[in-house]
Protein backbone atom coordinates (compact mmCIF):
# COMPACT_ATOMS: atom_id res chain seq x y z
CA UNK A 1 0.00 0.00 0.00
CA UNK A 2 2.67 2.45 1.03
CA UNK A 3 4.84 1.57 -1.96
CA UNK A 4 1.94 2.13 -4.33
CA UNK A 5 1.24 5.44 -2.60
CA UNK A 6 4.83 6.56 -3.03
CA UNK A 7 4.77 5.38 -6.64
CA UNK A 8 1.61 7.41 -7.20
CA UNK A 9 3.20 10.40 -5.52
CA UNK A 10 6.25 10.09 -7.75
CA UNK A 11 4.08 9.77 -10.84
CA UNK A 12 1.95 12.81 -9.99
CA UNK A 13 4.70 15.08 -8.71
CA UNK A 14 5.52 18.25 -10.56
CA UNK A 15 8.78 20.12 -10.61
CA UNK A 16 9.95 22.44 -7.84
CA UNK A 17 9.88 25.51 -10.06
CA UNK A 18 6.28 24.90 -10.93
CA UNK A 19 5.40 24.39 -7.26
CA UNK A 20 7.04 27.71 -6.37
CA UNK A 21 5.14 29.46 -9.18
CA UNK A 22 1.89 27.94 -8.03
CA UNK A 23 2.29 28.78 -4.36
CA UNK A 24 3.31 32.34 -5.22
CA UNK A 25 0.50 33.00 -7.67
CA UNK A 26 -2.43 31.01 -6.24
CA UNK A 27 -2.75 33.17 -3.07
CA UNK A 28 -2.49 36.32 -5.19
CA UNK A 29 -5.25 35.04 -7.50
CA UNK A 30 -7.53 34.08 -4.61
CA UNK A 31 -6.92 37.34 -2.72
CA UNK A 32 -7.57 39.38 -5.87
CA UNK A 33 -10.78 37.43 -6.50
CA UNK A 34 -11.92 38.05 -2.90
CA UNK A 35 -11.02 41.73 -3.29
CA UNK A 36 -13.13 41.83 -6.45
CA UNK A 37 -16.00 40.35 -4.48
CA UNK A 38 -15.76 42.80 -1.58
CA UNK A 39 -14.56 46.08 -3.10
CA UNK A 40 -17.18 48.79 -3.15
CA UNK A 41 -16.11 50.48 -6.37
CA UNK A 42 -16.69 48.68 -9.63
CA UNK A 43 -13.42 49.98 -11.12
CA UNK A 44 -11.42 48.34 -8.32
CA UNK A 45 -13.32 45.11 -8.97
CA UNK A 46 -12.40 45.26 -12.65
CA UNK A 47 -8.69 45.87 -11.99
CA UNK A 48 -8.52 43.09 -9.38
CA UNK A 49 -10.23 40.71 -11.81
CA UNK A 50 -7.59 41.61 -14.39
CA UNK A 51 -4.92 40.68 -11.81
CA UNK A 52 -6.59 37.31 -11.22
CA UNK A 53 -6.70 36.68 -14.96
CA UNK A 54 -3.01 37.49 -15.33
CA UNK A 55 -2.15 35.05 -12.52
CA UNK A 56 -4.19 32.39 -14.34
CA UNK A 57 -2.32 33.17 -17.58
CA UNK A 58 1.01 32.48 -15.87
CA UNK A 59 -0.42 29.25 -14.43
CA UNK A 60 -1.41 28.21 -17.99
CA UNK A 61 2.15 28.91 -19.12
CA UNK A 62 3.44 26.78 -16.25
CA UNK A 63 1.19 23.90 -17.34
CA UNK A 64 2.56 23.52 -20.87
CA UNK A 65 -0.19 25.64 -22.42
CA UNK A 66 1.74 28.60 -23.88
CA UNK A 67 -0.89 29.32 -26.55
CA UNK A 68 -3.71 29.56 -24.03
CA UNK A 69 -1.57 31.65 -21.69
CA UNK A 70 -0.91 34.22 -24.40
CA UNK A 71 -4.55 34.15 -25.58
CA UNK A 72 -5.65 34.65 -21.98
CA UNK A 73 -3.58 37.82 -21.70
CA UNK A 74 -4.55 39.13 -25.14
CA UNK A 75 -8.26 38.29 -25.06
CA UNK A 76 -9.15 38.51 -21.37
CA UNK A 77 -6.95 41.14 -19.80
CA UNK A 78 -6.49 42.96 -23.09
CA UNK A 79 -9.91 42.98 -24.71
CA UNK A 80 -12.55 41.79 -22.25
CA UNK A 81 -11.39 43.75 -19.23
CA UNK A 82 -10.87 46.92 -21.27
CA UNK A 83 -14.42 46.50 -22.60
CA UNK A 84 -15.58 46.23 -18.99
CA UNK A 85 -13.71 49.43 -18.10
CA UNK A 86 -15.18 51.19 -21.16
CA UNK A 87 -18.70 50.29 -20.09
CA UNK A 88 -17.92 51.31 -16.50
CA UNK A 89 -16.82 54.74 -17.70
CA UNK A 90 -19.93 54.96 -19.90
CA UNK A 91 -22.27 53.98 -17.10
CA UNK A 92 -20.58 56.16 -14.51
CA UNK A 93 -17.74 55.35 -12.16
CA UNK A 94 -19.66 56.39 -9.06
CA UNK A 95 -22.44 53.85 -9.67
CA UNK A 96 -21.61 51.74 -6.65
CA UNK A 97 -23.78 49.06 -5.13
CA UNK A 98 -26.65 49.99 -2.90
CA UNK A 99 -26.03 48.30 0.43
CA UNK A 100 -29.74 47.99 1.24
CA UNK A 101 -30.99 44.43 1.32
CA UNK A 102 -34.12 44.20 -0.78
CA UNK A 103 -34.62 40.53 0.07
CA UNK A 104 -34.30 39.84 3.77
CA UNK A 105 -31.50 37.42 4.64
CA UNK A 106 -30.28 37.29 1.04
CA UNK A 107 -26.73 38.21 1.96
CA UNK A 108 -26.38 35.52 4.63
CA UNK A 109 -28.01 32.98 2.33
CA UNK A 110 -25.63 33.98 -0.49
CA UNK A 111 -22.54 33.60 1.70
CA UNK A 112 -23.77 30.23 3.00
CA UNK A 113 -24.55 29.02 -0.52
CA UNK A 114 -21.09 30.08 -1.74
CA UNK A 115 -19.30 28.39 1.16
CA UNK A 116 -21.38 25.23 0.83
CA UNK A 117 -20.80 25.07 -2.89
CA UNK A 118 -17.05 25.45 -2.38
CA UNK A 119 -17.06 22.71 0.28
CA UNK A 120 -18.96 20.32 -2.01
CA UNK A 121 -16.54 21.00 -4.87
CA UNK A 122 -13.42 20.52 -2.73
CA UNK A 123 -14.75 17.33 -1.13
CA UNK A 124 -15.73 15.98 -4.54
CA UNK A 125 -12.31 16.72 -5.96
CA UNK A 126 -10.67 15.04 -2.98
CA UNK A 127 -12.16 11.71 -4.10
CA UNK A 128 -10.85 11.96 -7.64
CA UNK A 129 -8.30 9.49 -9.01
CA UNK A 130 -5.24 11.45 -10.06
CA UNK A 131 -2.89 10.75 -12.88
CA UNK A 132 -0.26 13.01 -14.35
CA UNK A 133 0.64 11.98 -17.86
CA UNK A 134 2.26 15.29 -18.74
CA UNK A 135 2.10 16.96 -22.12
CA UNK A 136 5.62 16.20 -23.39
CA UNK A 137 4.32 13.70 -25.94
CA UNK A 138 1.34 15.77 -27.05
CA UNK A 139 3.46 18.91 -27.29
CA UNK A 140 6.25 17.15 -29.18
CA UNK A 141 5.69 19.24 -32.34
CA UNK A 142 5.01 22.35 -30.28
CA UNK A 143 1.87 23.44 -28.51
CA UNK A 144 0.39 25.58 -31.30
CA UNK A 145 0.73 22.95 -34.08
CA UNK A 146 -0.75 20.35 -31.73
CA UNK A 147 -3.75 22.54 -30.99
CA UNK A 148 -4.14 23.43 -34.67
CA UNK A 149 -4.16 19.72 -35.61
CA UNK A 150 -7.03 19.14 -33.19
CA UNK A 151 -9.02 22.29 -34.02
CA UNK A 152 -8.89 21.72 -37.78
CA UNK A 153 -9.58 17.99 -37.69
CA UNK A 154 -11.53 16.68 -34.71
CA UNK A 155 -13.15 19.96 -33.68
CA UNK A 156 -13.53 21.55 -37.11
CA UNK A 157 -17.33 21.62 -36.94
CA UNK A 158 -17.30 23.40 -33.57
CA UNK A 159 -14.76 25.81 -35.01
CA UNK A 160 -17.03 26.59 -37.99
CA UNK A 161 -20.05 27.06 -35.73
CA UNK A 162 -17.98 29.54 -33.71
CA UNK A 163 -17.99 31.89 -36.70
CA UNK A 164 -21.80 31.91 -36.71
CA UNK A 165 -21.72 32.64 -32.98
CA UNK A 166 -19.33 35.57 -33.43
CA UNK A 167 -21.41 37.08 -36.24
CA UNK A 168 -24.58 36.72 -34.15
CA UNK A 169 -22.88 38.35 -31.16
CA UNK A 170 -21.65 41.28 -33.26
CA UNK A 171 -25.12 41.80 -34.77
CA UNK A 172 -26.77 41.51 -31.36
CA UNK A 173 -24.43 44.08 -29.83
CA UNK A 174 -25.08 46.49 -32.70
CA UNK A 175 -28.85 46.11 -32.40
CA UNK A 176 -28.81 46.46 -28.60
CA UNK A 177 -26.53 49.49 -28.59
CA UNK A 178 -28.36 51.23 -31.43
CA UNK A 179 -30.69 54.02 -30.35
CA UNK A 180 -33.56 54.97 -32.60
CA UNK A 181 -34.04 58.74 -32.97
CA UNK A 182 -37.67 59.35 -32.09
CA UNK A 183 -37.92 63.09 -32.72
CA UNK A 184 -36.39 65.53 -35.18
CA UNK A 185 -32.89 66.80 -34.49
CA UNK A 186 -33.10 70.31 -32.98
CA UNK A 187 -31.43 73.12 -34.87
CA UNK A 188 -28.79 75.32 -33.27
CA UNK A 189 -31.23 78.22 -33.04
CA UNK A 190 -33.86 76.12 -31.26
CA UNK A 191 -31.24 74.81 -28.83
CA UNK A 192 -30.10 78.33 -28.06
CA UNK A 193 -33.66 79.60 -27.47
CA UNK A 194 -34.33 76.63 -25.21
CA UNK A 195 -31.17 77.27 -23.22
CA UNK A 196 -32.09 80.90 -22.51
CA UNK A 197 -35.76 80.14 -21.78
CA UNK A 198 -34.92 77.27 -19.48
CA UNK A 199 -33.60 79.54 -16.76
CA UNK A 200 -30.30 77.67 -16.46
CA UNK A 201 -27.02 79.51 -16.55
CA UNK A 202 -26.60 80.40 -20.24
CA UNK A 203 -22.93 81.35 -19.99
CA UNK A 204 -20.12 78.87 -19.32
CA UNK A 205 -19.59 77.93 -15.69
CA UNK A 206 -16.92 79.88 -13.77
CA UNK A 207 -13.44 78.44 -13.81
CA UNK A 208 -11.90 77.10 -10.58
CA UNK A 209 -9.96 79.37 -8.29
CA UNK A 210 -6.39 80.45 -9.00
CA UNK A 211 -4.65 81.39 -5.78
CA UNK A 212 -1.11 81.85 -4.64
CA UNK A 213 -0.90 78.39 -3.11
CA UNK A 214 -3.48 76.33 -5.01
CA UNK A 215 -4.57 76.57 -8.60
CA UNK A 216 -5.97 73.10 -9.09
CA UNK A 217 -9.46 72.16 -10.27
CA UNK A 218 -10.45 71.10 -6.76
CA UNK A 219 -10.23 74.66 -5.40
CA UNK A 220 -13.39 76.75 -5.83
CA UNK A 221 -13.21 80.34 -7.04
CA UNK A 222 -14.20 83.11 -4.61
CA UNK A 223 -17.17 85.37 -5.25
CA UNK A 224 -16.81 89.12 -4.56
CA UNK A 225 -18.23 88.68 -1.06
CA UNK A 226 -15.64 86.04 -0.19
CA UNK A 227 -17.83 82.95 -0.40
CA UNK A 228 -16.70 80.05 -2.59
CA UNK A 229 -18.48 79.74 -5.95
CA UNK A 230 -19.92 76.25 -5.86
CA UNK A 231 -20.39 75.96 -9.62
CA UNK A 232 -16.69 76.52 -10.26
CA UNK A 233 -15.81 72.98 -9.12
CA UNK A 234 -16.80 69.85 -11.02
CA UNK A 235 -19.74 68.17 -9.33
CA UNK A 236 -17.97 64.82 -9.63
CA UNK A 237 -15.29 66.13 -7.25
CA UNK A 238 -18.00 67.47 -4.94
CA UNK A 239 -19.75 64.09 -4.91
CA UNK A 240 -16.47 62.41 -4.02
CA UNK A 241 -15.82 64.93 -1.27
CA UNK A 242 -12.56 66.02 -2.86
CA UNK A 243 -13.24 69.77 -2.85
CA UNK A 244 -10.45 71.69 -1.14
CA UNK A 245 -11.40 74.42 1.25
CA UNK A 246 -10.25 77.84 0.16
CA UNK A 247 -7.69 79.21 2.61
CA UNK A 248 -8.98 82.43 4.10
CA UNK A 249 -12.65 81.87 3.32
CA UNK A 250 -14.73 81.38 6.41
CA UNK A 251 -17.53 79.38 4.86
CA UNK A 252 -17.04 75.67 4.32
CA UNK A 253 -17.76 74.85 0.71
CA UNK A 254 -21.13 73.21 0.66
CA UNK A 255 -22.03 70.56 -1.85
CA UNK A 256 -22.37 71.81 -5.37
CA UNK A 257 -25.99 72.39 -6.28
CA UNK A 258 -26.60 69.54 -8.66
CA UNK A 259 -28.08 70.73 -11.90
CA UNK A 260 -29.97 67.69 -12.99
CA UNK A 261 -29.71 67.14 -16.69
CA UNK A 262 -33.06 65.36 -16.73
CA UNK B 1 3.37 19.33 -5.71
CA UNK B 2 0.29 17.46 -6.80
CA UNK B 3 -1.37 18.87 -9.97
CA UNK B 4 -4.70 18.46 -8.20
CA UNK B 5 -3.82 21.72 -6.42
CA UNK B 6 -4.68 23.52 -9.65
CA UNK B 7 -8.14 21.95 -9.55
CA UNK B 8 -8.56 23.03 -5.92
CA UNK B 9 -7.61 26.58 -6.90
CA UNK B 10 -10.10 26.43 -9.74
CA UNK B 11 -12.86 25.23 -7.39
CA UNK B 12 -12.04 28.06 -4.97
CA UNK B 13 -12.16 30.72 -7.68
CA UNK B 14 -15.40 29.25 -9.05
CA UNK B 15 -17.08 29.40 -5.63
CA UNK B 16 -15.90 32.99 -5.13
CA UNK B 17 -17.43 33.89 -8.49
CA UNK B 18 -20.69 32.09 -7.65
CA UNK B 19 -20.91 33.86 -4.29
CA UNK B 20 -20.31 37.16 -6.09
CA UNK B 21 -23.18 36.51 -8.49
CA UNK B 22 -25.43 35.87 -5.49
CA UNK B 23 -24.21 38.81 -3.40
CA UNK B 24 -23.53 41.78 -5.65
CA UNK B 25 -26.19 44.11 -7.06
CA UNK B 26 -24.29 46.06 -9.69
CA UNK B 27 -24.92 44.27 -12.98
CA UNK B 28 -21.38 44.92 -14.20
CA UNK B 29 -19.82 43.38 -11.09
CA UNK B 30 -22.17 40.39 -11.38
CA UNK B 31 -20.97 40.01 -14.94
CA UNK B 32 -17.33 40.14 -13.82
CA UNK B 33 -18.07 37.35 -11.36
CA UNK B 34 -19.47 35.25 -14.23
CA UNK B 35 -16.19 35.89 -16.07
CA UNK B 36 -14.26 34.71 -13.01
CA UNK B 37 -16.27 31.48 -13.03
CA UNK B 38 -15.49 30.94 -16.73
CA UNK B 39 -11.79 31.51 -16.02
CA UNK B 40 -11.87 29.01 -13.18
CA UNK B 41 -13.35 26.33 -15.45
CA UNK B 42 -10.67 27.12 -18.02
CA UNK B 43 -7.98 26.48 -15.43
CA UNK B 44 -9.61 23.14 -14.62
CA UNK B 45 -9.71 22.23 -18.34
CA UNK B 46 -6.02 23.08 -18.81
CA UNK B 47 -5.12 21.02 -15.74
CA UNK B 48 -7.16 18.04 -16.92
CA UNK B 49 -5.48 18.25 -20.34
CA UNK B 50 -2.13 18.04 -18.62
CA UNK B 51 -3.23 15.16 -16.38
CA UNK B 52 -4.63 13.16 -19.29
CA UNK B 53 -1.66 13.86 -21.54
CA UNK B 54 -3.63 15.11 -24.54
CA UNK B 55 -4.56 18.53 -25.84
CA UNK B 56 -8.36 18.13 -25.99
CA UNK B 57 -8.82 19.99 -22.72
CA UNK B 58 -6.84 22.94 -24.04
CA UNK B 59 -8.97 23.03 -27.20
CA UNK B 60 -12.13 23.09 -25.06
CA UNK B 61 -10.67 25.90 -22.92
CA UNK B 62 -9.99 27.79 -26.15
CA UNK B 63 -13.62 27.41 -27.22
CA UNK B 64 -14.75 28.57 -23.78
CA UNK B 65 -12.69 31.72 -24.28
CA UNK B 66 -14.31 32.35 -27.68
CA UNK B 67 -17.81 31.90 -26.27
CA UNK B 68 -16.93 34.10 -23.28
CA UNK B 69 -15.74 36.89 -25.57
CA UNK B 70 -19.01 36.77 -27.56
CA UNK B 71 -20.98 36.65 -24.31
CA UNK B 72 -19.19 39.71 -22.91
CA UNK B 73 -20.03 41.74 -26.01
CA UNK B 74 -23.75 40.94 -25.86
CA UNK B 75 -23.97 41.13 -22.06
CA UNK B 76 -22.34 44.53 -21.86
CA UNK B 77 -24.60 45.81 -24.65
CA UNK B 78 -27.60 44.62 -22.61
CA UNK B 79 -26.23 46.38 -19.51
CA UNK B 80 -25.75 49.62 -21.47
CA UNK B 81 -29.33 49.39 -22.79
CA UNK B 82 -30.59 48.73 -19.27
CA UNK B 83 -28.66 51.71 -17.94
CA UNK B 84 -30.08 53.95 -20.66
CA UNK B 85 -33.69 53.17 -19.83
CA UNK B 86 -33.52 53.35 -16.03
CA UNK B 87 -30.31 55.30 -15.29
CA UNK B 88 -28.94 52.57 -13.03
CA UNK B 89 -27.03 49.34 -13.47
CA UNK B 90 -28.59 47.66 -10.45
CA UNK B 91 -29.98 44.19 -11.07
CA UNK B 92 -32.84 44.92 -8.66
CA UNK B 93 -34.33 47.45 -11.04
CA UNK B 94 -34.49 45.13 -14.02
CA UNK B 95 -37.63 43.18 -13.19
CA UNK B 96 -39.42 43.75 -16.48
CA UNK B 97 -38.44 42.46 -19.89
CA UNK B 98 -39.79 45.55 -21.64
CA UNK B 99 -40.23 49.29 -20.85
Amino acid sequence: MSTSATLLAAATDTGTGEAVTFWLLAPVAVLAALGMLFSKKAVHSALLLALTMMCLAVLYLAQDAPFLGVVQIVVYTGAVMMLFLFVLMLVGVDSSDSLVETLRGQRVAGVLAGLGFGAILVLGIGDAVVSNEGLEEANADGNVPGLANLIFSKYVFAFEVTSALLITAALGAMILAHRERLERRLSQRELSVERFRGGQQPAPLPSPGVFARHNAVDTPALLPDGTPAETSVSRVLAARGDVRQVPGSTQPSAEVARQDDA
Amino acid sequence: MNPMNYVYLSALLFSIGAAGVLLRRNAIVVFMCVELMLNATNLAFVTFARMQGNLDGQVIAFFVMVVAAAEVVVGLAIIVTMFRTRRSASVDGANLLKY
